[in-house]
């Protein structure tokens, strides 16, 4: 039997939105157990204190510490590499056969799984290069995971800068680095840092990368030479070797705030960014 | 005129984008401290000669130029010239007005700053000179640490000119500068280009053809990238060679 | 001088350009170092196709591990597709622009949401339900295969969008003008046009999901052996070599390096599929 058309649509529509409703109650639900857990150990202990008896009793902050130094390493690294690659991919040449491979390498890089980025910064940060379990081969290891958005994003904010800004500035004189220096960065800063952002969301939550080359230390890194422990990290452990699901569930709560926190404002800063663009 | 006399002097000038010739060999001489106009109907090449002259053509990949163009005698397209050194001595006004993202100051002395200029008291001498030269600074000297984005579309494209005039350029090009701007706004323009004659030698590439009667001093006429005939203005929209220009300035066409 | 600048600037540009592909080409390089001898030690039939993982035997057969991949991986694609692009044709075509801009960013965070967190949800609240309702141990192919395909359907949405996005309006006013519905217009017309992007978006995503680590360590159970049903306990590729990463040595580690070796095989084939997919598109319109 065939349904008439009208009827037909009444259903697509019925079973589309429903999806899409499942999926956002899905996202409600997941947020809720975490915080419906995690929150009730939260307080301002639980985020100052350092972690006793392997995290059993005690707060989460060295490694509340670590989640942030990780990415903020990472960036250091991935930022000037992603923004320079932007900037050669858009100013300094046209499509060419290197544009492709680079393109394309990106795009690869893109692809990778993070425990093939673990496994690789663990033979070749920790193990070759001799830097063993620290913020360092974390950061370096993260960096090259992130950096394929670093390019994407700052690519598309630079080639969103006006053509004419470029115009004015050749006719006025400027060499072409000059010109990216003086007006196509400063345009483009806040779609680059969107990216930005986007990659520290990622390097807060990431966990496979994490636990073989920045090790698992409950201590407080005094160089980028010391192993620091993420809270994400953190989770797993005590997850996982039954340690304290107490602290667990605790240190999720603030680690899914945390990253909750920094796609918001990234969505917030892209949302403006787009904004502005279109005015 | 001779050679030795002429500020430019463009000898069988063409410009390829790719396989399309734009610019079909163009010649002629163009003397210092003149105003001249140049006419002719949509997509006859008139921007593509005038970026010609800065070289900001070969922006565009693919582009190539054939023929010579000598400013004060030296070949511009010579391996050996800088083209940021060129666009230095020759600035441009385009067909709509640029503000760069800054403020008023700012846009003014940045293509000074690039030269290295950097004492804040010149950098102020600069600015009002240049505003002053564009008649624009009554109207914003209280405001030139605001946005020149905020200015209107007649003082967006005054402060564009102010900001080439900071350069002290030898050659004046503009690119239809007055497209966009109303009657007012335009006649500002003008005038600023009448008093600035005496220091600067001007090309203008203008759509209206009163406009370049009003101001230059001689008129070229391009047609589908041919130089049909330049010669005095008066001459040119009185008594034209060719029929074609006849067509043209007396609306027949364009 | 200035143009000396210029050029330097220029070199130094390409240089860090290179970065990314030269990345590329490092970890590849030292994967293969350390599990290509290995394979070669071992064979690789014996490798791929034996059942039998005993490392401390000198054992080494990765094959339930790479048809566990599969399961989980075609499972996700089955809970995460329909949903993903479900959504993406539902915020697209059937919904105020004002509804869009709220559901679909609250969707997307679903993607930003650490893996650990995602596993976390598995073992407290799915596999009890599975092991309480189907039976099993819970932890399992089923348990896996949900949780990654709610981990993939925010990419899956994304690039189905861009897909649909693409689609010009004319395609749908063409097809309602001659008549049709508007659930007619979009499924005749524009999902048909949005095709290769939507599959190159479900492509993409099982790269995702067979590339997932920490979620599917903790909910898939980690047995070594072929999955027999849905509820079986299972180890994936990418948890082998993350739960035996920390203590091995020698050839252990190699092995596991190998099994990396796969992985990465897996995820190039995917991602080719997946760029050939969209440039199909590109090419298309």
């Amino acid at each position: 039997m065939r349904l008439p058309a009208k009827h037909t649509q009444r259903l697509a529509v019925l079973i589309l939105g429903g999806a899409t409703a499942l999926t956002l109650c899905v996202l409600l639900f997941i947020i809720f157990v975490v915080l419906k857990t995690g929150l009730p150990v939260v307080n301002l202990h639980f985020l100052l204190d350092n972690p006793r008896d392997m995290g059993r009793a005690g707060g989460i902050f060295p490694t509340f510490v670590g989640t942030f130094l990780l990415p903020l390493v990472a960036i250091a690294f991935a930022l000037p590499l992603g923004v320079g690659t932007a900037v050669y991919l858009t100013e300094y040449t046209r499509e060419t056969r290197i544009t492709h491979i680079i393109r394309f390498g990106t795009d690869c890089l893109a692809g990778i799984p993070s425990i093939i980025f673990g496994l690789f910064g663990f033979i070749f940060f920790v193990v070759s290069l001799g830097m063993g379990w620290s913020l360092l081969s974390g950061g370096l290891t993260l960096a090259i995971m992130v950096l394929p958005t670093i390019i994407r994003t700052s690519e598309e904010a630079i080639r969103a800068v006006p053509y004419a800004y470029r115009e004015v500035s050749f006719a006025l004189g400027a060499t072409r680095w000059e010109t990216v220096l003086k007006v196509v960065l400063p345009n483009a800063l806040p779609g680059i840092v969107t990216g930005v952002m986007l990659s520290i969301g990622r390097s807060i939550g990431e966990t496979a990368a994490v636990i073989f080359t920045a090790g698992s230390s409950l201590r407080l890194p005094r160089s980028v030479f010391d192993s620091v422990r993420t809270m994400a990290v953190h989770f797993y452990i005590l997850a996982r070797e039954g340690i304290s699901n107490e602290n667990a569930y605790g240190t999720a709560a603030v680690l899914v705030i945390t990253v909750l926190l920094v796609n918001m404002a990234t969505y917030w800063l892209m949302h403006t960014f787009i904004a502005r663009r279109a005015r | 005129m001779n050679d030795a006399q002429a500020k430019l002097t463009v000898r069988g000038l063409k410009v390829f984008f790719g396989q399309f010739l734009a610019l079909r060999g163009v010649t002629m001489d163009i003397a210092a401290n003149e105003v001249l106009g140049i006419i002719g109907p949509a997509g006859s090449s008139k921007t593509t000669f005038l970026r010609a002259l800065n070289r900001l053509n070969e922006l565009t990949p693919g582009t190539r130029v054939e023929g010579t163009v000598l400013l004060d005698g030296e070949d511009i397209y010579h391996p050996a010239c800088d083209p940021v050194m060129l666009r230095k001595r020759a600035g441009m006004l385009f067909a709509l007005p640029v503000p760069l993202p800054m403020s008023i100051y700012d846009n003014i002395v940045y293509g000074v700053r690039l030269c290295g200029v950097r004492t804040r008291a010149r950098l102020d001498e600069l600015v009002e000179q240049s505003l002053k030269a564009a008649f624009l600074w009554d109207e914003v000297k209280d405001r030139l640490r605001t946005s020149a984005l905020r200015l209107s579309g007649g003082q967006q494209q005054r402060l564009c000119l102010a900001r080439v005039l900071a350069m002290e350029p030898e050659l004046i090009l503009l690119d239809e500068p007055c497209s966009g701007l109303d009657p007012i706004s335009t006649a500002r323009i003008e005038e600023a280009l009448t008093a600035l004659k005496a220091r600067y030698t001007i090309i203008l590439v203008t759509n209206n053809t009163k406009q370049a009667a009003r101001v230059a001093d001689r008129t070229a006429f391009f047609l589908m990238g041919e130089l049909i005939e330049y010669g005095p203005t008066n001459q040119l929209f009185t008594t034209p060679h060719d029929s074609r220009t006849d067509d043209y300035v007396t609306g027949r066409f364009g | 001088m200035r143009l000396n600048t210029e050029t330097i600037v220029e070199k130094a540009l390409l240089l860090v350009a290179l970065s990314a592909l030269m990345s590329l080409l490092l970890i590849a390089v030292f994967i293969f170092k350390e599990g290509v001898p290995f394979m070669v030690k071992v064979g690789p039939g014996a490798f791929l196709f034996s059942s039998e993982w005993e490392p401390q035997n000198g054992l080494y057969g990765i094959f339930p591990m790479i048809i566990a991949s599969i399961w989980v991986t075609l499972g996700a694609m089955l809970v995460g597709a329909p949903l993903g692009i479900a959504g993406a044709v539902f915020l697209n075509e059937f919904v105020p622009r004002g509804v869009m801009r709220v559901v679909k960013p609250a969707i997307e965070l679903l993607a930003g949401i650490p893996s650990v967190v995602y596993g976390f949800i598995g073992v407290m609240v799915l596999a009890p339900l599975i092991r309480a309702h189907l039976g099993g141990p819970g932890l399992s192919v089923l348990a896996a295969a949900v949780i990654l395909g709610v981990m993939i359907l925010p990419t899956v949405m994304s690039i189905a969008t861009d897909a649909i996005n693409a689609v010009p309006n004319s395609y749908r006013e063409g097809a309602l003008a001659l008549g049709a519905t508007r659930w007619q217009a979009v499924h005749m017309v524009v999902v048909k046009a949005a095709r290769s992007g939507i599959i190159a978006g479900v492509i993409l995503g099982m790269g995702r999901a067979i590339g997932e680590t920490m979620a599917v360590i903790m909910v898939a159970g980690n047995a070594v052996r072929a999955p027999g049903s849905p509820l079986d306990s299972v180890r994936t590729l990418t948890a082998n070599i993350a739960l035996e990463m920390g203590y091995a040595s020698g050839m252990h580690r190699q092995a596991l390096f190998a099994t990396g070796i796969v992985l990465f095989l897996f995820i190039m084939v995917l991602n080719s599929i997946a760029m050939a997919a969209m440039r199909t598109r590109a090419g298309g319109r």
